[in-house]
Protein backbone atom coordinates (compact mmCIF):
# COMPACT_ATOMS: atom_id res chain seq x y z
CA UNK A 1 0.00 0.00 0.00
CA UNK A 2 2.05 3.15 -1.38
CA UNK A 3 2.03 5.89 1.92
CA UNK A 4 0.00 8.63 2.70
CA UNK A 5 2.85 10.97 1.78
CA UNK A 6 3.52 9.36 -1.76
CA UNK A 7 0.17 9.73 -2.82
CA UNK A 8 -0.26 13.67 -1.80
CA UNK A 9 2.90 14.68 -3.40
CA UNK A 10 1.30 12.81 -6.72
CA UNK A 11 -2.15 14.53 -6.15
CA UNK A 12 -0.09 17.76 -5.99
CA UNK A 13 2.09 16.68 -9.31
CA UNK A 14 -0.89 16.09 -11.34
CA UNK A 15 -2.97 19.03 -9.63
CA UNK A 16 -0.27 21.56 -11.17
CA UNK A 17 0.06 19.29 -14.38
CA UNK A 18 -3.26 20.29 -14.55
CA UNK A 19 -2.79 23.96 -14.29
CA UNK A 20 -0.35 23.76 -16.92
CA UNK A 21 -2.43 21.93 -19.48
CA UNK A 22 -5.17 24.41 -18.53
CA UNK A 23 -3.39 27.18 -19.14
CA UNK A 24 -2.12 25.69 -22.05
CA UNK A 25 -5.44 24.84 -23.18
CA UNK A 26 -6.39 28.87 -22.88
CA UNK A 27 -3.38 30.13 -24.91
CA UNK A 28 -4.15 27.65 -27.78
CA UNK A 29 -7.62 29.06 -27.50
CA UNK A 30 -6.95 32.45 -27.93
CA UNK A 31 -4.14 31.96 -30.56
CA UNK A 32 -6.34 29.51 -32.61
CA UNK A 33 -8.62 32.81 -32.75
CA UNK A 34 -6.21 34.98 -34.38
CA UNK A 35 -4.95 31.94 -36.65
CA UNK A 36 -8.17 31.31 -37.76
CA UNK A 37 -9.02 35.31 -38.44
CA UNK A 38 -5.77 35.68 -40.34
CA UNK A 39 -6.31 32.50 -42.31
CA UNK A 40 -9.56 34.24 -43.14
CA UNK A 41 -8.15 37.17 -44.46
CA UNK A 42 -5.83 36.06 -46.24
CA UNK A 43 -8.13 33.83 -48.31
CA UNK A 44 -9.67 35.98 -51.17
CA UNK A 45 -6.17 36.89 -52.13
CA UNK A 46 -5.33 33.25 -53.02
CA UNK A 47 -8.94 32.64 -54.48
CA UNK A 48 -8.42 36.06 -57.06
CA UNK A 49 -5.02 34.71 -57.32
CA UNK A 50 -6.15 31.57 -58.60
CA UNK A 51 -8.49 32.87 -60.61
CA UNK A 52 -6.16 35.10 -62.66
CA UNK A 53 -3.78 32.20 -63.25
CA UNK A 54 -6.19 30.11 -64.25
CA UNK A 55 -7.57 32.49 -66.88
CA UNK A 56 -3.91 33.26 -67.99
CA UNK A 57 -3.01 29.65 -67.77
CA UNK A 58 -5.81 28.63 -70.16
CA UNK A 59 -5.33 31.79 -72.65
CA UNK A 60 -1.59 30.01 -73.04
CA UNK A 61 -2.51 26.59 -73.52
CA UNK A 62 -1.90 25.16 -76.55
CA UNK A 63 1.13 27.65 -77.11
CA UNK A 64 4.60 25.94 -76.88
CA UNK A 65 6.16 25.64 -72.83
CA UNK A 66 5.40 28.53 -71.44
CA UNK A 67 7.77 28.93 -68.22
CA UNK A 68 9.13 26.29 -67.01
CA UNK A 69 7.29 26.78 -63.35
CA UNK A 70 4.04 26.41 -65.27
CA UNK A 71 5.16 23.39 -67.53
CA UNK A 72 7.73 21.97 -65.55
CA UNK A 73 11.24 20.90 -66.33
CA UNK A 74 9.91 17.75 -68.43
CA UNK A 75 10.91 15.10 -66.19
CA UNK A 76 9.15 13.45 -63.37
CA UNK A 77 12.42 12.45 -61.29
CA UNK A 78 12.70 13.73 -58.41
CA UNK A 79 10.26 14.88 -55.97
CA UNK A 80 10.37 17.94 -53.31
CA UNK A 81 8.08 17.42 -50.33
CA UNK A 82 7.68 20.69 -48.54
CA UNK A 83 6.31 19.06 -45.10
CA UNK A 84 4.79 21.89 -42.96
CA UNK A 85 4.90 20.65 -39.23
CA UNK A 86 5.29 22.82 -35.92
CA UNK A 87 8.00 23.75 -33.80
CA UNK A 88 6.63 22.54 -30.43
CA UNK A 89 5.28 19.49 -29.52
CA UNK A 90 2.08 18.54 -26.85
CA UNK A 91 -0.45 19.07 -29.89
CA UNK A 92 -1.71 15.51 -30.12
CA UNK A 93 -1.22 13.79 -33.43
CA UNK A 94 -0.51 16.72 -35.43
CA UNK A 95 2.87 16.33 -36.34
CA UNK A 96 2.78 12.71 -36.04
CA UNK A 97 -0.04 12.37 -38.86
CA UNK A 98 2.11 14.94 -40.91
CA UNK A 99 5.40 12.61 -40.59
CA UNK A 100 3.17 9.17 -41.39
CA UNK A 101 1.85 10.84 -44.74
CA UNK A 102 5.37 12.28 -45.80
CA UNK A 103 6.82 9.08 -44.98
CA UNK A 104 4.38 6.79 -46.82
CA UNK A 105 4.79 9.27 -50.00
CA UNK A 106 8.72 9.38 -49.95
CA UNK A 107 8.68 5.53 -49.66
CA UNK A 108 5.97 4.91 -52.40
CA UNK A 109 7.61 6.62 -54.80
CA UNK A 110 11.22 5.08 -53.78
CA UNK A 111 9.93 2.39 -55.01
CA UNK A 112 8.87 3.56 -57.63
CA UNK A 113 12.82 4.66 -58.24
CA UNK A 114 12.21 8.29 -57.90
CA UNK A 115 14.24 10.45 -56.51
CA UNK A 116 12.93 12.16 -52.80
CA UNK A 117 14.04 15.84 -51.10
CA UNK A 118 12.10 16.55 -48.28
CA UNK A 119 12.32 19.87 -47.20
CA UNK A 120 11.12 20.67 -43.60
CA UNK A 121 9.37 23.56 -42.17
CA UNK A 122 8.66 23.17 -38.48
CA UNK A 123 11.30 21.31 -36.28
CA UNK A 124 8.90 18.74 -35.40
CA UNK A 125 8.45 17.21 -39.09
CA UNK A 126 12.45 16.81 -38.78
CA UNK A 127 12.79 15.21 -35.55
CA UNK A 128 10.40 12.78 -36.62
CA UNK A 129 11.33 11.93 -40.29
CA UNK A 130 15.33 11.88 -39.69
CA UNK A 131 14.93 8.75 -37.82
CA UNK A 132 14.21 6.82 -41.19
CA UNK A 133 14.71 9.15 -44.25
CA UNK A 134 17.36 11.44 -42.71
CA UNK A 135 19.67 10.93 -45.68
CA UNK A 136 16.25 12.63 -47.80
CA UNK A 137 16.10 15.51 -45.82
CA UNK A 138 17.96 18.42 -47.85
CA UNK A 139 16.72 21.07 -45.28
CA UNK A 140 15.09 22.84 -42.35
CA UNK A 141 13.23 25.75 -41.65
CA UNK A 142 12.15 26.39 -38.43
CA UNK A 143 11.29 28.99 -35.84
CA UNK A 144 9.09 30.04 -38.90
CA UNK A 145 6.27 32.60 -37.62
CA UNK A 146 7.51 34.10 -34.63
CA UNK A 147 6.59 36.20 -33.02
CA UNK A 148 3.89 36.21 -35.83
CA UNK A 149 3.13 34.87 -39.32
CA UNK A 150 3.53 37.01 -42.04
CA UNK A 151 4.04 36.86 -46.08
CA UNK A 152 7.34 37.44 -45.85
CA UNK A 153 7.78 34.22 -44.19
CA UNK A 154 6.25 32.30 -47.53
CA UNK A 155 8.19 34.40 -49.38
CA UNK A 156 11.53 33.17 -47.58
CA UNK A 157 10.31 30.01 -47.96
CA UNK A 158 9.17 29.90 -51.99
CA UNK A 159 12.47 31.68 -52.64
CA UNK A 160 14.28 29.01 -51.34
CA UNK A 161 12.21 26.83 -53.31
CA UNK A 162 12.80 29.03 -56.41
CA UNK A 163 16.37 28.95 -55.87
CA UNK A 164 16.46 24.73 -55.63
CA UNK A 165 14.50 24.87 -58.95
CA UNK A 166 16.06 27.14 -60.86
CA UNK A 167 19.60 24.77 -59.75
CA UNK A 168 17.52 21.92 -61.29
CA UNK A 169 17.28 20.41 -57.74
CA UNK A 170 13.89 18.88 -58.68
CA UNK A 171 11.10 18.32 -61.16
CA UNK A 172 7.97 18.09 -59.15
CA UNK A 173 7.80 19.82 -56.18
CA UNK A 174 4.07 19.79 -53.41
CA UNK A 175 3.08 20.65 -50.08
CA UNK A 176 1.96 18.91 -47.60
CA UNK A 177 0.22 20.76 -44.47
CA UNK A 178 -2.82 19.81 -41.95
CA UNK A 179 -5.57 22.06 -43.33
CA UNK A 180 -7.69 23.42 -41.03
CA UNK A 181 -11.05 22.22 -40.84
CA UNK A 182 -12.71 22.67 -36.79
CA UNK A 183 -10.59 22.83 -33.99
CA UNK A 184 -10.42 19.01 -33.59
CA UNK A 185 -10.34 18.15 -36.87
CA UNK A 186 -7.62 18.42 -39.31
CA UNK A 187 -7.27 17.16 -42.63
CA UNK A 188 -3.54 16.01 -44.28
CA UNK A 189 -3.53 17.50 -47.45
CA UNK A 190 -0.82 17.15 -50.07
CA UNK A 191 -1.08 19.95 -52.97
CA UNK A 192 1.17 20.39 -55.88
CA UNK A 193 2.87 23.49 -56.80
CA UNK A 194 5.49 22.86 -59.10
CA UNK A 195 4.21 22.68 -62.11
CA UNK A 196 1.67 24.80 -61.87
CA UNK A 197 -1.51 22.70 -61.46
CA UNK A 198 -5.16 24.38 -62.07
CA UNK A 199 -7.22 23.88 -59.94
CA UNK A 200 -10.14 21.85 -60.69
CA UNK A 201 -12.70 23.38 -58.84
CA UNK A 202 -12.51 25.81 -56.52
CA UNK A 203 -14.58 25.42 -53.74
CA UNK A 204 -16.29 28.27 -52.16
CA UNK A 205 -14.76 28.77 -48.31
CA UNK A 206 -16.35 28.34 -45.41
CA UNK A 207 -18.60 31.07 -44.09
CA UNK A 208 -18.48 33.01 -48.07
CA UNK A 209 -21.05 33.00 -50.34
CA UNK A 210 -20.14 30.91 -53.26
CA UNK A 211 -18.65 33.43 -56.03
CA UNK A 212 -20.65 33.80 -58.58
CA UNK A 213 -18.89 34.03 -62.00
CA UNK A 214 -20.20 36.02 -64.58
CA UNK A 215 -21.05 33.47 -67.55
CA UNK A 216 -17.95 34.53 -70.05
CA UNK A 217 -16.19 36.01 -67.66
CA UNK A 218 -13.37 33.63 -67.92
CA UNK A 219 -13.52 33.81 -72.07
CA UNK A 220 -12.95 37.13 -72.23
CA UNK A 221 -10.11 38.28 -74.43
CA UNK A 222 -7.94 40.09 -72.27
CA UNK A 223 -5.44 42.64 -73.16
CA UNK A 224 -2.30 42.06 -71.49
CA UNK A 225 0.43 44.73 -70.28
CA UNK A 226 3.49 44.44 -70.96
CA UNK A 227 2.46 40.55 -72.33
CA UNK A 228 0.96 36.95 -71.09
CA UNK A 229 4.99 35.59 -70.84
CA UNK A 230 5.96 38.46 -68.62
CA UNK A 231 2.96 38.90 -66.52
CA UNK A 232 2.67 35.06 -65.97
CA UNK A 233 6.70 34.71 -65.03
CA UNK A 234 6.10 37.81 -62.42
CA UNK A 235 2.92 35.96 -61.10
CA UNK A 236 3.93 32.46 -60.93
CA UNK A 237 6.49 32.70 -58.37
CA UNK A 238 3.79 35.06 -56.47
CA UNK A 239 1.33 32.31 -56.79
CA UNK A 240 4.50 30.12 -55.30
CA UNK A 241 4.21 32.34 -52.05
CA UNK A 242 0.90 33.07 -51.64
CA UNK A 243 0.33 28.85 -51.86
CA UNK A 244 2.99 28.65 -49.73
CA UNK A 245 1.59 31.55 -47.08
CA UNK A 246 -1.89 29.37 -47.43
CA UNK A 247 -0.35 26.10 -46.70
CA UNK A 248 1.39 27.85 -43.56
CA UNK A 249 -1.46 29.81 -42.06
CA UNK A 250 -3.78 26.67 -42.52
CA UNK A 251 -0.78 24.80 -40.76
CA UNK A 252 -0.79 27.16 -37.79
CA UNK A 253 -4.53 27.38 -37.00
CA UNK A 254 -4.93 23.52 -36.96
CA UNK A 255 -1.49 23.64 -34.83
CA UNK A 256 -3.47 25.47 -32.63
CA UNK A 257 -6.32 23.50 -33.00
CA UNK A 258 -5.08 20.64 -31.91
CA UNK A 259 -2.95 21.88 -29.14
CA UNK A 260 -6.17 23.19 -27.71
CA UNK A 261 -7.84 19.35 -28.50
CA UNK A 262 -5.35 17.61 -26.72
CA UNK A 263 -4.91 20.00 -23.85
CA UNK A 264 -8.09 20.01 -22.98
CA UNK A 265 -8.47 15.57 -22.93
CA UNK A 266 -5.03 16.00 -20.35
CA UNK A 267 -7.02 18.71 -18.27
CA UNK A 268 -9.78 16.22 -17.88
CA UNK A 269 -7.92 12.98 -17.67
CA UNK A 270 -5.70 14.90 -15.09
CA UNK A 271 -9.24 15.22 -13.21
CA UNK A 272 -10.53 11.97 -13.36
CA UNK A 273 -6.68 10.67 -11.84
CA UNK A 274 -6.40 13.27 -9.08
CA UNK A 275 -10.86 11.77 -8.38
CA UNK A 276 -9.38 8.63 -8.16
CA UNK A 277 -5.94 9.67 -6.06
CA UNK A 278 -8.16 11.37 -3.81
CA UNK A 279 -10.20 8.31 -3.31
CA UNK A 280 -7.19 5.94 -2.64
CA UNK A 281 -6.10 8.44 -0.09
CA UNK A 282 -8.88 8.72 1.80
CA UNK A 283 -9.22 5.29 1.53
CA UNK A 284 -5.77 4.44 3.33
CA UNK A 285 -6.07 7.29 5.47
CA UNK A 286 -9.36 5.89 6.86
CA UNK A 287 -7.71 2.49 6.95
CA UNK A 288 -4.95 3.24 9.01
CA UNK A 289 -7.22 5.13 11.42
CA UNK A 290 -9.06 2.13 12.11
CA UNK A 291 -6.05 0.24 12.54
CA UNK A 292 -5.13 2.47 15.09
CA UNK A 293 -8.53 2.09 17.24
CA UNK A 294 -8.52 -2.28 16.93
CA UNK A 295 -4.44 -1.72 18.09
CA UNK A 296 -6.01 0.85 21.10
CA UNK A 297 -9.16 -1.29 21.85
CA UNK A 298 -7.80 -5.06 21.80
CA UNK A 299 -5.31 -3.53 23.90
CA UNK A 300 -7.30 -2.05 26.17
CA UNK A 301 -9.77 -4.94 26.68
CA UNK A 302 -6.27 -7.50 27.18
CA UNK A 303 -5.65 -5.29 30.52
CA UNK B 1 -25.68 51.45 -60.28
CA UNK B 2 -24.70 51.14 -64.71
CA UNK B 3 -21.57 53.68 -64.21
CA UNK B 4 -19.99 52.20 -61.34
CA UNK B 5 -16.58 49.77 -61.05
CA UNK B 6 -16.54 47.33 -58.56
CA UNK B 7 -12.88 47.89 -57.14
CA UNK B 8 -11.08 45.20 -54.76
CA UNK B 9 -7.91 45.46 -52.90
CA UNK B 10 -6.70 42.93 -51.81
CA UNK B 11 -2.95 42.11 -49.90
CA UNK B 12 -2.28 39.04 -49.32
CA UNK B 13 -2.66 39.54 -45.36
CA UNK B 14 -6.18 40.95 -45.53
CA UNK B 15 -9.00 42.29 -48.36
CA UNK B 16 -8.43 46.14 -48.00
CA UNK B 17 -11.13 47.61 -49.86
CA UNK B 18 -14.11 46.13 -51.49
CA UNK B 19 -16.75 48.68 -52.94
CA UNK B 20 -18.61 50.36 -56.08
CA UNK B 21 -16.58 53.48 -56.93
CA UNK B 22 -16.54 55.34 -60.11
CA UNK B 23 -13.21 55.72 -61.07
CA UNK B 24 -9.94 54.11 -60.00
CA UNK B 25 -6.45 55.40 -60.86
CA UNK B 26 -4.16 52.35 -61.03
CA UNK B 27 0.01 52.87 -61.74
CA UNK B 28 1.06 50.13 -64.24
CA UNK B 29 4.25 49.52 -65.32
CA UNK B 30 3.38 50.96 -68.54
CA UNK B 31 1.80 54.41 -67.14
CA UNK B 32 -1.32 55.29 -64.63
CA UNK B 33 -4.53 53.54 -66.20
CA UNK B 34 -7.53 55.21 -64.75
CA UNK B 35 -10.28 52.49 -64.42
CA UNK B 36 -13.91 53.17 -65.42
CA UNK B 37 -17.00 51.08 -65.76
CA UNK B 38 -17.08 49.20 -69.03
CA UNK B 39 -13.46 48.62 -69.10
CA UNK B 40 -11.77 46.40 -71.70
CA UNK B 41 -10.56 43.55 -70.09
CA UNK B 42 -7.11 44.00 -69.52
CA UNK B 43 -4.27 42.49 -66.95
CA UNK B 44 -1.19 44.42 -65.82
CA UNK B 45 1.05 44.50 -63.66
CA UNK B 46 1.40 47.26 -61.12
CA UNK B 47 4.51 49.34 -60.36
CA UNK B 48 4.80 51.05 -56.22
CA UNK B 49 2.85 53.87 -56.00
CA UNK B 50 -0.40 55.15 -55.32
CA UNK B 51 -3.51 53.74 -56.25
CA UNK B 52 -6.43 56.40 -56.76
CA UNK B 53 -10.01 56.04 -55.57
CA UNK B 54 -12.57 58.91 -57.49
CA UNK B 55 -15.74 59.14 -56.03
CA UNK B 56 -17.93 61.87 -57.10
CA UNK B 57 -15.40 63.67 -58.97
CA UNK B 58 -12.83 63.74 -56.00
CA UNK B 59 -10.24 61.45 -54.65
CA UNK B 60 -11.59 59.36 -51.59
CA UNK B 61 -8.74 57.37 -50.87
CA UNK B 62 -5.35 57.03 -51.57
CA UNK B 63 -3.37 53.88 -51.38
CA UNK B 64 0.04 53.17 -51.65
CA UNK B 65 1.15 49.81 -53.12
CA UNK B 66 3.99 48.51 -53.37
CA UNK B 67 3.51 46.56 -56.71
CA UNK B 68 1.29 43.98 -57.61
CA UNK B 69 -1.06 42.61 -60.60
CA UNK B 70 -4.39 44.18 -61.77
CA UNK B 71 -6.96 42.34 -63.74
CA UNK B 72 -10.26 44.46 -65.05
CA UNK B 73 -12.88 43.21 -66.64
CA UNK B 74 -16.48 45.57 -67.67
CA UNK B 75 -17.84 44.99 -64.23
CA UNK B 76 -14.61 44.59 -62.00
CA UNK B 77 -11.31 46.27 -60.93
CA UNK B 78 -9.10 44.05 -58.52
CA UNK B 79 -5.86 44.54 -57.36
CA UNK B 80 -3.72 41.97 -55.97
CA UNK B 81 -1.08 43.69 -54.47
CA UNK B 82 1.95 42.70 -52.30
CA UNK B 83 1.64 45.51 -49.77
CA UNK B 84 -0.85 47.89 -49.71
CA UNK B 85 -1.23 50.78 -46.93
CA UNK B 86 -3.42 53.70 -47.15
CA UNK B 87 -0.85 56.93 -48.03
CA UNK B 88 -2.23 58.53 -44.32
CA UNK B 89 -0.52 55.34 -42.72
CA UNK B 90 3.16 55.81 -43.93
CA UNK B 91 5.58 57.15 -41.27
CA UNK B 92 8.30 59.30 -42.78
CA UNK B 93 10.54 59.04 -40.65
CA UNK B 94 9.93 55.35 -40.43
CA UNK B 95 10.55 55.22 -44.25
CA UNK B 96 13.95 57.40 -43.84
CA UNK B 97 15.32 55.16 -41.28
CA UNK B 98 14.12 52.17 -43.27
CA UNK B 99 15.90 53.24 -46.25
CA UNK B 100 19.03 54.47 -44.35
CA UNK B 101 19.44 50.28 -43.06
CA UNK B 102 18.63 49.42 -46.51
CA UNK B 103 21.49 51.46 -47.83
CA UNK B 104 23.86 49.94 -45.16
CA UNK B 105 22.93 46.46 -45.83
CA UNK B 106 22.98 46.72 -49.76
CA UNK B 107 26.83 48.59 -49.30
CA UNK B 108 26.87 44.89 -47.09
CA UNK B 109 25.66 42.37 -48.95
CA UNK B 110 27.64 39.65 -50.34
CA UNK B 111 25.90 37.69 -53.11
CA UNK B 112 23.98 39.53 -56.19
CA UNK B 113 20.35 37.80 -54.87
CA UNK B 114 20.89 39.54 -51.66
CA UNK B 115 21.32 42.96 -53.18
CA UNK B 116 18.74 42.06 -55.83
CA UNK B 117 16.57 41.63 -52.69
CA UNK B 118 17.30 45.12 -51.53
CA UNK B 119 17.32 46.99 -54.63
CA UNK B 120 13.68 46.13 -54.89
CA UNK B 121 13.08 47.43 -51.29
CA UNK B 122 14.89 50.56 -51.72
CA UNK B 123 12.76 50.93 -54.70
CA UNK B 124 9.39 50.58 -52.53
CA UNK B 125 10.66 52.54 -49.64
CA UNK B 126 11.76 55.59 -52.25
CA UNK B 127 8.19 55.14 -53.84
CA UNK B 128 7.09 54.92 -50.32
CA UNK B 129 8.98 58.48 -49.93
CA UNK B 130 7.38 59.72 -53.20
CA UNK B 131 4.44 59.10 -52.66
CA UNK B 132 4.15 61.02 -49.00
CA UNK B 133 5.73 64.03 -50.67
CA UNK B 134 3.19 64.36 -53.68
CA UNK B 135 0.23 64.32 -50.41
CA UNK B 136 1.60 67.37 -48.40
Amino acid sequence: MPSLKSLRTRINSVKSTRKITSAMKMVAAAKLRRAQEQAQAARPYAERMERMLGSLAASLAGGEGGPALLAGTGKEQTYLIVAVSSDRGLCGGFNGSIARFVRNKARKLIVEGKTVKILCVGRKARDILKRDLEKNIVGTIDEIGRPQLGFHHAEKVAQRILHMYEAGEFDVCSVVYNRFKSAISQIVTDQQLIPFAPPVAVEPARGEAPKLVAPGDSQAIYEYEPDEGEILADLLPRNLSVQIYRALLESNASEHGARMTAMDNATRNAGDMINRLTLNYNRTRQAIITKELIEIISGAEAV
Amino acid sequence: MADKVEFELVSPERLLLSRAVEMVVVPGVEGDFGVLAGHAPLISTVRPGIIEVHEDGKITDRIFVAGGVAEVNAERCTVLAEVAMPVGEIDRHKVEAELKDLADDLAAAKTEDDRDVLQAKIVIAESKLQAISTVH
